[in-house]
């Protein structure tokens, strides 16, 4: 049996890594609206949900990344370090015996100098806390992904289809496979297409029923716009699907990915841009001490689970794959954006799980 | 001596009294119509009253042995469902589907794939997520994970769920109907790949209740009885 203080101390022992940074507390209890906009619907099943009479429906903090940057958004300091130590709730499958409440530790940086150096700066804090156990690092990066989308020789709103659903990648794979004309095309959409075209939008709507809801006949009309362009457009190459399927499974140490990536890049010369800040990321890493050659890139890491993160994104796992990751992070501008009303900064963390770390430490000794 | 909880109302009652019946067991009430006594003639079975939306839970919780109850009440109320009950008869009563449905006049909207991509821009447009209003918050959130629908957020709804699109308070519903009429009279359209669970009654058997020599001898002699028939 763990005594509850036995792993606080070691979570004590590993934060004096991040002395340097500025220690913050966050609360418990976080708007649900917040967390729901940021997450959608998923966070339900993940977070636990209570209720207020005057605030509404809040939830026990599912971690700190979004009080974190709330508070830093309300008029923190730049650039800024912080450091926290605290509880956070996780619903769990049913039988999955995975803890509910554990301890989480974490380190943000927030800092428009110098973004690489951060990303580099907080992997190697990482990795030098959990220095002398038997973690399995892996990394990667985003930005090199949506690069890869932006790249492809196609419409934006296909772009923009493709990026929002990165994070789900059978969807991701049917909706690419329909835009290379080798997947079924959208069910009913050539039908709805010739109704429009025949019978006119205003006449369908005004046969099928009364306008109820918020959405618009505007809407609709602009709906239907972009399906017609969307019908007229040009199939994605088959070529640059599958460079871009080929990337998203690659998987090769950080030194040599730069390399692979750039052979990608001949086929999709948009991605050059990407490969290049990848390539000063290695670089980064180098400077600080960072084996990049023991470090492996697997591009679809990140892809699932972590749907805020837009840049580098890190892992350091457990040496048996049903156990959660000791550490993750990675960069995530985006979701300042969201929080700050307008405002953005670049910023990058991640979180160590003390509990894991104690268990692994114990079965070691 | 095993529990079984069973309907305590209306026609999912008489249904089930009568379903049992044609298999040669014989339930009836005890007492006055308006208590909840009950009793299977001839067969080590205690039989409970109960409303059928609490049988869930009670399964669950293994204080009863067997209880009947609709598929959809068990697959939305208790988490991993297939490892806290098994299925030992579907019951071929109470029909009901459990589906999403959009305004009619969405002619543009027929199926989850277009469901999402409206998601999309209502998103963009109304700066939130598109509403569905449900009771069936877990069913519905699994299966629209699996479709890949995002940028939509449940609003929950415990009764009139057709009429919260009229009402402006959900852009789309997922609810439990048998005919449909209700859906059109409120002016929705089910989408064609929209069917999330088709529910019937199901006569289950809780695996956390206490299963001994004497439970499970009982379970075996009612199960022989209902195989056999009258």
């Amino acid at each position: 049996m763990t005594l509850k203080s036995d792993i606080r101390a070691e979570a004590e022992a590993l934060q004096a890594i991040f002395a340097d940074a500025v220690p913050v507390d966050a609360p418990m209890l976080v708007s649900a609206d917040t967390l729901l906009d940021l997450y959608g619907e998923d966070i339900r099943g993940r977070a636990f949900t209570t209720h207020d009479p005057d605030r509404g429906e809040l939830m026990l903090r599912p971690d700190f990344t979004v009080p974190v940057v709330q508070m830093h958004m309300d008029g923190g300091a730049e650039p800024a370090r912080y450091t926290y130590l605290g509880e956070v709730f996780r619903m769990q499958d049913a039988g999955s015996g995975r803890p509910t409440e554990y301890l989480q530790l974490g380190y943000e940086v927030f800092d428009r100098a110098n973004p690489l150096q951060a990303d580099a700066e907080v992997f190697a804090l990482m990795l030098k806390a959990l220095d002398g156990l038997p973690v399995r690092a892996v990394t990667g990066d985003i930005g090199v992904l949506l690069a890869a989308i932006e790249a492809l020789d196609t419409t934006q709103a296909r772009k923009a289809a493709l990026r929002r659903h990165v994070w789900r990648p059978r969807r991701f794979r049917a909706l690419l496979d329909r835009f290379t004309g080798k997947g079924k095309p959208a069910k009913g959409r050539a039908e709805y297409l010739k109704a429009a075209e025949e019978e006119g939008l205003a006449a369908m709507i005004a046969r099928a029923g009364p306008p109820i809801g918020l959405r618009t006949t505007d809407e609709m009309n602009a709906r239907l716009e972009r399906l017609r362009a969307e019908a007229a457009a040009d199939p994605i190459d088959q070529t640059q699907a599958e460079v871009l399927v080929s990337l998203l499974a690659l998987k090769s140490p950080l030194s040599e990915a730069v390399e692979a990536l750039q052979n990608f890049a001949v086929d999709l010369p948009g991605l050059q841009g990407a490969v290049e800040h990848f390539a000063a990321r290695v670089d980064a890493l180098k400077a600080v001490g960072v084996s990049v050659s023991d470090i492996p890139y697997e591009a679809s890491y990140g892809r699932t689970q972590m749907e805020y993160y837009d840049g580098f994104v890190f892992g350091l796992l457990a040496p048996s794959p049903s156990l959660p990751p000791l550490a993750t992070g990675g960069r995530y501008d985006a979701l300042t954006r969201q929080l700050g009303g307008g405002r953005e900064i670049p910023a990058v963390g991640g979180v160590i799980r003390p509990e894991q770390v104690h268990a692994l430490r114990r079965a070691q000794a | 001596m095993i529990t079984l909880g069973v309907p305590s109302k209306g026609r999912l009652m008489e249904k089930t009294f009568q379903w049992f019946a044609a298999r040669g067991v014989e339930m009836r009430r005890t007492g006055s119509d308006r208590d909840y006594g009950a009793e299977v003639a001839g067969l080590p079975i205690d039989l409970r009253l109960m409303s059928a939306g609490e049988i869930p839970r009670e399964l669950a919780a293994g204080r009863i042995h067997l209880g009947v109850t609709g598929s959809d009440l068990v697959q939305e109320r208790i988490p991993a469902w297939d490892q806290a009950v098994e299925v030992l008869a579907e019951m071929g009563f109470g029909h009901a589907d459990l589906i999403i449905a959009v305004p009619a006049w969405w002619v543009d909207v027929r199926t989850l794939d277009d469901l999402d991509a409206v998601a999309a821009d209502f998103r963009a447009t109304h700066g939130q997520r598109l509403r569905i209003a449900t009771k069936y918050h877990r069913l519905v959130r699994d299966f629209l994970r699996d479709a890949g629908v995002a940028d939509y957020r449940l609003v929950d709804s415990q009764g009139a769920t057709e009429g919260t699109v009229a009402h402006g308070t959900a852009e789309a519903i997922a609810d439990i109907t048998s005919t449909g009429e209700t859906l059109r009279a409120n002016h929705l359209a089910i989408l064609s790949d929209g069917l999330i669970h088709r529910s019937e009654a199901t006569l289950f058997r809780s695996r956390a209740a206490k299963w001994n020599d004497s439970t499970r001898s009982a379970l075996d002699i009612f199960e022989k009885q209902l195989k056999t028939g009258a």
